[in-house]
């Protein structure tokens, strides 16, 4: 296997929160939000995370910007290990790795103004840009992303959605980082204005070489937007691979039946698609099945699936594919290969 | 099969605000046919919930105001009529899904509490047969365990669950049409494939017009036949789903279709329509989607166009178009 420039490395992270009891008090049952959860991301690319609700996609997103400190495992920037490190260097390293929200209407201040908003980072990281000069890259980011800069002192409230997402997404910028998180940004918008705002990660991805996490559930936003992807399964990535594979031929049967149901907006493929609907709703991540956690709603499950949890591994060793199924969908599309 | 159910004509609706009168729905008209699918599609504000609102008579007067319109069902006009006709109308004759199942069911009472209440209410049932009629509709959208499960409380469902027991509710009276407002929008991708799958079945067992107000594409050209989409109030294109997705006659149902990524394919880049859909309150005269219409010709501006067949469709007595240039779209000269 060839070697990446490998920005992030999310090494066998776990969070776990404590579930509360009767009365204030712990009932000493946790949430299994992450259970090892192990990925690189590398330099310039989009790494798309997909899954259901309450697969632990956001609690990944918060760990890796380090709002929230894992329970085990690691999250390294560089080698640096972002939850760890202390003081100054602390600083330097976070500046690197930020985060656009899913909100628009409830990550922005709504007492700020658009230029207040986007001056706050330099106050918090004072070192990364001289007083006087400011203000001018505070207007080369809003144009940068697509705002008037005639709006500097309009507020939250004076912008439509997909005007205050990019609000959001110059705030990311202001630090010149190098890895964003993007925790559903596309989620809350309509369709119209959707595809205005992915086509601006993609500028901004090529322009600026950045490398994006790029966490939503709406599979075909996620495909089109990322070079790999990930597909996460209460706590857990079950199937891990290149977009092309991963949506063509998946080999976990979680992510086949996930594909299976996503709409496609063409009436001349109605009713030709195989469908495979899965039974029930996810399981809950405070008591997750025994072995494989899929295996409730699985119709490949036998025996060994609920004795022996299966290790998400590598599936041939010349590809990137890796997979947690003791039972794979074979392969037979054409992209995958050998 | 062809049997009109239920028909909208010219349904125009404003509210009053702080700031003017915002015109949410204009001129709307459609029919429902009985067993099959209307899908009314539109972005946020383009007015499709509050056109089901209206339909549904749940319409909050004032703020809001209607000020035109008829809506005709078995015979009754509906908007005229009196409450009396209206309640009996509702439930039994158009029965309503709305999105947010947790806000729609009543948190203190158990789920199957309300649907026997329901019965019992509508249908003179006693309160034994009541409740075992509401554990067998509970047992026909697929609740687990439904005898044990009628005793709980909304809370303790799951997403999916409760909006299989909002379903049940709605068809408990077996009405001629139901209306879905956005039924699977809170939902995850595997469970909405199985609420739309449900919603299918029972349309065909009952026999059932299905109107489905939603955003999602994907999701109008799975399930339904005939399909209306809004902008800005109005309806501005209408038609079979085939012929809308295949041969468009309104520059925006084309950008809509052009900027949606598709998850059996790649795109390279996506069509992106610009700016922002129009403020309600300051929509002048002409086309309200002039200003983001990559077709837009000076008429645009001066006049807004009716909705009307264009002569080149294939099935010109079920399309409809409001462009002024829909025969240029239709045949993509324009």
């Amino acid at each position: 296997m060839d070697k990446h420039d490998v920005v992030l490395t999310v090494d066998d992270v776990a969070k776990h929160f404590p579930v509360r009891g009767q009365f204030l008090r712990r009932s000493g049952q946790v949430v299994k939000a992450l259970d090892g959860v192990s990925f690189d991301l590398r330099k310039g690319e989009t790494l798309g995370i997909v899954g259901e609700s309450g697969c632990g996609k956001s609690t990944l997103a918060r760990t890796i910007v380090g709002l929230d400190r894992p329970t085990s495992g690691s999250v390294l920037f560089r080698g640096q290990d972002v939850h760890s490190v202390k003081g100054a260097e602390s600083r330097t390293l976070r500046r690197r790795i930020q985060i656009v929200l899913q909100d628009p209407y409830a990550s922005l201040n709504p007492r700020r103004s658009l230029r207040e908003i986007l001056m706050q980072p330099y106050q918090i990281h004072p070192d990364v840009m001289p007083r006087n000069k400011r203000l001018d890259r505070v207007r080369e980011l809003v144009e940068l992303v697509g705002l008037n800069p005639d709006h500097m002192d309009r507020f939250p409230f004076q912008f439509s959605g997909g005007q205050r997402q990019r609000i959001g997404i110059a705030r990311a910028l202001a630090l010149d980082p190098e890895v964003i998180v993007c925790d559903e940004p596309v989620s809350a918008l309509d369709v119209s204005i959707q595809a205005q705002v992915v086509n601006l990660f993609q500028r901004l991805q090529s322009e600026l070489g950045l490398s994006y996490v790029f966490i939503a559930h709406d599979l075909s936003v996620v495909r089109h937007i990322s070079d790999r992807i990930g597909v996460m399964y209460l706590g857990k990535v079950a199937e891990l691979g290149a977009r092309g594979e991963v949506y063509d031929a998946p080999l976990h049967p979680y992510t086949s039946a996930l594909l299976s149901a996503a709409p496609i907006p063409d009436p001349t493929l109605a009713g030709t698609r195989q469908r495979r609907l899965l039974a029930g709703d996810p399981p809950s991540p405070v008591d997750p099945p025994s072995g494989c956690r899929f295996r409730t709603r699985c119709w490949l499950a036998e025996d060994r699936c609920a004795s022996h949890e299966p290790p998400l591994a590598r599936v041939f060793d010349s590809s990137d594919r890796e997979v947690a199924c003791h039972f794979p969908l074979p392969l037979t599309a054409p992209t995958a290969s050998r | 099969m062809t049997e009109t159910v239920m028909s909208v004509r010219d349904l125009s609706v404003e509210f009053d605000t702080r700031d003017g009168i915002v015109r949410a729905v204009q001129n709307v008209s459609f029919e429902v046919l009985a067993g099959q699918t209307l899908a009314i599609l539109g972005e946020s504000g383009s007015g499709k919930s509050v056109t089901a609102q209206t339909v549904m008579g749940l319409l909050d007067t004032p703020p809001g105001r209607i000020t035109s319109g008829e809506v005709h069902f078995e015979g009754i006009e509906l908007l005229g009529a009196p409450a009396r006709v209206r309640r009996r109308v509702s439930g039994e004759g158009i029965a309503m899904v709305f999105q947010d199942s947790l806000s729609a069911l009543n948190p203190v009472y158990s789920v199957g509490g309300q649907i026997a209440e329901l019965l019992r209410v509508r249908r003179g049932m006693s309160r034994a047969n009541a409740w075992d009629r509401a554990v067998a509709l509970m047992a026909r959208v697929s609740i687990p365990a439904p005898a044990s499960r009628a005793k709980d409380y909304p809370h303790q469902f799951s997403g999916g669950m409760r909006q299989r027991i909002m379903i049940a509710m709605a068809i408990a009276l077996d009405p001629k049409v139901l209306i879905a407002d956005e039924p699977t929008t809170a939902l995850d991708v595997t469970v909405q494939a199985q609420i739309m799958e449900l919603l299918l079945e029972l349309q065909e067992e009952k026999g059932m017009g299905l109107v489905l107000i939603t955003h999602d594409l994907g999701v109008v050209a799975e399930v339904a036949q005939k399909a209306a989409i809004m902008y800005a109030g109005r309806i501005i294109e209408s038609g079979t789903v085939h012929e809308l997705f295949t041969d468009t006659a309104h520059p925006y149902t084309r950008g809509l279709l052009r900027s949606i990524p598709r998850v059996d394919r790649q795109d390279a880049e996506l069509w992106a329509i610009p700016g922002a859909p129009p403020n309600l309150l300051t929509l002048g005269g002409g086309c309200a989607f002039r200003d983001r219409c990559d077709a837009a010709i000076d008429l645009c501006g001066a006049e807004r166009p009716s909705l009307l067949p264009p002569h080149s469709a294939n099935t010109p007595g079920e399309r409809a178009s409001a462009c002024h240039r829909r025969e240029e779209v239709l045949s993509g000269q324009a």
